[in-house]
């Protein structure tokens, strides 16, 4: 099987951790993990803002990278819903049959970092150790676009030395939202204070999330809050092994 | 839409000003959770939920489809059954039918049964320009009728006030229209109840006319429904001589069976109940039982514009229930009046754009009042995928601006973020620059994210947007692909 990392824009610039988990982890489950150099971005900063003429460069280039390969994993289900979802939306306003047809290819063979360890793979237990107080919020389109269920939390359970703490409220959306965090930021900043006052009602000191960009939202409300607990993609928790490193 | 909501500010400007409301805080986060939990529940007693909620979808579709064939059958039983149609291209001309009917019978009053397609039309102003007070008879509308207010909700106009609040426009407004509130008036839900009922009876008695709208419109019996709780519904529906029906065209199914999934699917869906305390229905006139004169005016208001619309027609699906105001995580924050109109919500932010289009900027600012989190699609009884609707009317906003001589900053971010992402190689580029920027902001920054990575506090411009209240991790040194490139993917 030929599989690809579709690392995403943001982790690319702003989270290479997350990437080098995801790698890591993968190797450790025996895949042997590429990293098609071509790729972008989903387009989805552009579909969800309303550009969509603009998306339909990024997501030629993303069907470009990601041609002939088996299965696509990506550690965002917001990057995942997008392909899945919104690429054909995007092709269908290019008029190209071309594009119609590769994004009908590219789109179901793109994963969510947690279907395909749990789906493709079959595999709940990682073989991960992560000896920390945690709790974890299901971002919104990992939830309801992907529809990825209870998958991310038998990943979490099965690690090793975790205490895995329900989050209150946690279905509820962050607050992030894309350029919504720019456009409402008031009305954003109102919905990540109640989430990050519902992570400290936890006692957590982690707060997980297959999201960095939701993460980047609400650890960024914490931070500023100084309240002490801190942010972590999934991907870098199930990398985390005994011996080290992560 | 309705007169009393114009001059609105955009969304982003009046949901500042809402989200400092504490009290309306306070309000609408109680009143969303009660609400929401209510409808969970009874949501979960229905196995087949998901079979009804396609069923629901599938009959309200099937009828647009062929709306055209089931509005002339509709008009033909209504008449048929005695009732007089009147079709009404836009709000101006469905208030002048109205007020034209209620004139002819020397009313100087009507009373209301709650209507959305009545307060969307803005009819109870139109109506006090011609002479002719409109009382509302629901006991949210009344509340905010008297306090001289905005509805802030589609099932509960009043949720954004308390018991104390209500209490309180009673005891001021009550006797300047009618019988005054008693001078033992606390705020008591019951005290409250029976001070409205005392209130509205002398205007049931009085009335000669009544206004409604309807729930639904059976096209092959000619058939209005009208759902409520309380009541006034019935009294408005059964004791005046005349009643006259505002039905938006999207409410015609094609016949009484297509009546059943909407039946169960809407008082779950909306108050959380099994089943609503009333449901009324009447065909036309019943020679000496209910109104003798009975008028029903068809409205369009926009209704054929949004049906034209690929995307967006399935939002006039909408059996108004609420759900999705509900659960979303914005209203229940900012509350109804910010997105200024009688529609708020996810509904609402999809609705208003799809009736009157995107051109002002109110209207082009309800599309992004979402964060896209999908709450509302899930509990939607006849499942509009309202994330989807948004996004392609942000679309349609942003198109309608392509032609700009001076395109907006943020079309000028989005062309510059399509050049990057259309190549790798311009990407790197780009990430070598926020690497090299990284490095100087970290050397400069005083601020840690917890676990040790620096970060940006607050920053000047832009990013002020982002910094005012979330510090922002620094850019790396090494972006993911450099590291990639480097290290051969970590074997080396």
């Amino acid at each position: 099987m030929k599989v690809a990392l579709q690392v995403t824009c943001v982790n690319d610039a702003m989270f290479p951790e997350t990437g080098k988990a995801v790698v890591r982890l993968l190797r450790r489950l025996g895949v042997d993990v590429d990293f098609p150099m071509a790729q972008t971005c989903c387009g989805q900063p552009m579909v969800n803002t309303g550009y969509l003429d603009e998306a339909v460069p990024v997501v030629r280039t993303y069907v470009d990278a990601f041609a002939g390969y088996d299965a696509i994993v990506t550690p965002s289900g917001s990057c995942a819903g997008s392909a899945r979802h919104q690429h054909s939306i995007v092709a269908e306003r290019s008029g190209d049959p071309a594009l119609v047809a590769a994004v009908a290819e590219t789109g179901p063979r793109t994963h969510e970092l947690t279907e395909f360890l749990v789906d493709v793979l079959g595999v709940t237990d990682v073989g991960a150790y992560f000896p920390h107080r945690v709790t974890y919020h299901p971002t919104c389109h990992s939830l309801r676009m992907l529809g990825v269920g209870d998958r991310p939390t038998r990943l979490l359970e099965a690690v090793r030395g975790i205490e895995l703490v329900d989050l209150p409220m946690a279905t509820e959306c962050c607050g992030f939202g894309g350029t919504f965090a720019l456009k409402n930021a008031d009305t954003s900043v109102a919905m990540g204070a109640d989430k990050a006052r519902h992570v400290r009602d936890t006692g957590a000191e982690v707060l997980v999330a297959g999201d960095n960009s939701c993460l980047m939202h609400v650890g960024g409300l914490l931070s500023r809050q100084r309240a002490g607990v801190r942010v972590m993609h999934l991907a870098e928790v199930l990398a985390a092994t005994e011996e080290g490193a992560s | 839409m309705s007169g009393a909501f114009v001059g609105m500010p955009a969304f982003p400007t009046a949901a500042r000003a809402a989200l400092g409301d504490t009290q309306l805080r306070r309000n609408l986060a109680h009143a969303t959770r009660t609400i929401r939990d209510k409808r969970a529940k009874v949501v979960a007693e229905v196995e087949d939920w998901e079979e009804l909620r396609l069923a629901g979808a599938g009959v309200k579709e099937a009828a647009l489809r062929d709306l055209a064939t089931h509005l002339e059958t509709l008009e033909a039983s209504l008449v048929g059954a005695g009732a007089t149609v009147h079709w009404a291209r836009d709000a101006a001309e469905a208030c002048a039918i109205v007020a034209e009917v209620t004139k002819a019978h020397g009313a100087d009053e009507v009373v209301k049964v709650k209507s959305m397609a009545t307060a969307e039309i803005g009819l109870n102003e139109a109506l006090e320009a011609e002479g002719i007070a409109a009382w509302e008879t629901d006991l949210a509308e009344l509340i905010v009728q008297l306090g001289d207010d905005l509805p802030s909700h589609i099932l509960v106009p009043a949720i954004h006030r308390n018991r104390a609040e209500i209490r309180e426009v009673f005891r001021r407004r009550m006797g300047d229209v009618g019988r005054p509130a008693p001078d033992d008036l606390t705020d008591e839900p019951a005290v409250l109840a029976g001070a409205a009922r005392e209130h509205l009876r002398e205007k049931f008695l009085r009335a000669k006319v009544a206004i409604s709208g309807a729930n639904f419109a059976v096209a092959d019996t000619g058939t209005l429904v009208v759902v409520e709780s309380e009541g006034n519904g019935r009294m408005c529906l059964t004791l005046p001589e005349v009643l006259i029906s505002v039905v938006g065209i999207e409410k015609v199914v094609a016949t009484w069976a297509d009546l059943d999934p909407l039946l169960r699917l809407l008082p779950r869906s909306s108050t959380g109940e099994r089943m609503n305390p009333y449901t009324s229905t009447w065909s036309g006139v019943t020679p000496g039982d209910g109104p003798q004169e009975v008028h029903v005016v068809l409205l369009d208001n926009g209704r054929t514009r949004a049906l034209a619309d690929d995307v967006g027609r399935q939002a006039l699906r909408c059996i108004r229930c609420s759900a999705c105001l509900n659960v979303c995580p914005v209203y229940e924050r900012v509350g109804g009046h910010a997105y200024g109109s009688v529609y708020p919500g996810p509904i609402g932010a999809i609705l208003n754009p799809l009736l009157h289009g995107v051109s002002d900027e109110q209207t082009a600012s309800l599309p992004y009042a979402s964060s896209l989190c999908g709450a509302c699609f899930e509990v939607c009884p006849v499942r509009i995928d309202i994330p989807s609707v948004l996004v392609d009317q942000r679309a349609a906003v942003v198109d309608s601006h392509r032609g700009d001589r001076v395109p907006k900053p943020e079309a000028l971010a989005m062309r510059a973020a399509a050049w990057t992402f259309s190549d790798s190689r311009r990407l790197a580029w780009a990430e070598r620059a926020s690497g090299l920027a990284g490095r100087v902001i970290s050397r400069l920054s005083r601020t840690t994210l917890p676990g040790g990575r620096a970060a940006a506090g607050r920053l000047p411009g832009p990013a002020a947007g982002w910094t005012g209240a979330r510090d922002l991790p620094v850019p790396p040194e090494e972006s993911f692909r450099e590291w990639w490139a480097r290290t051969d993917g970590g074997r080396k």
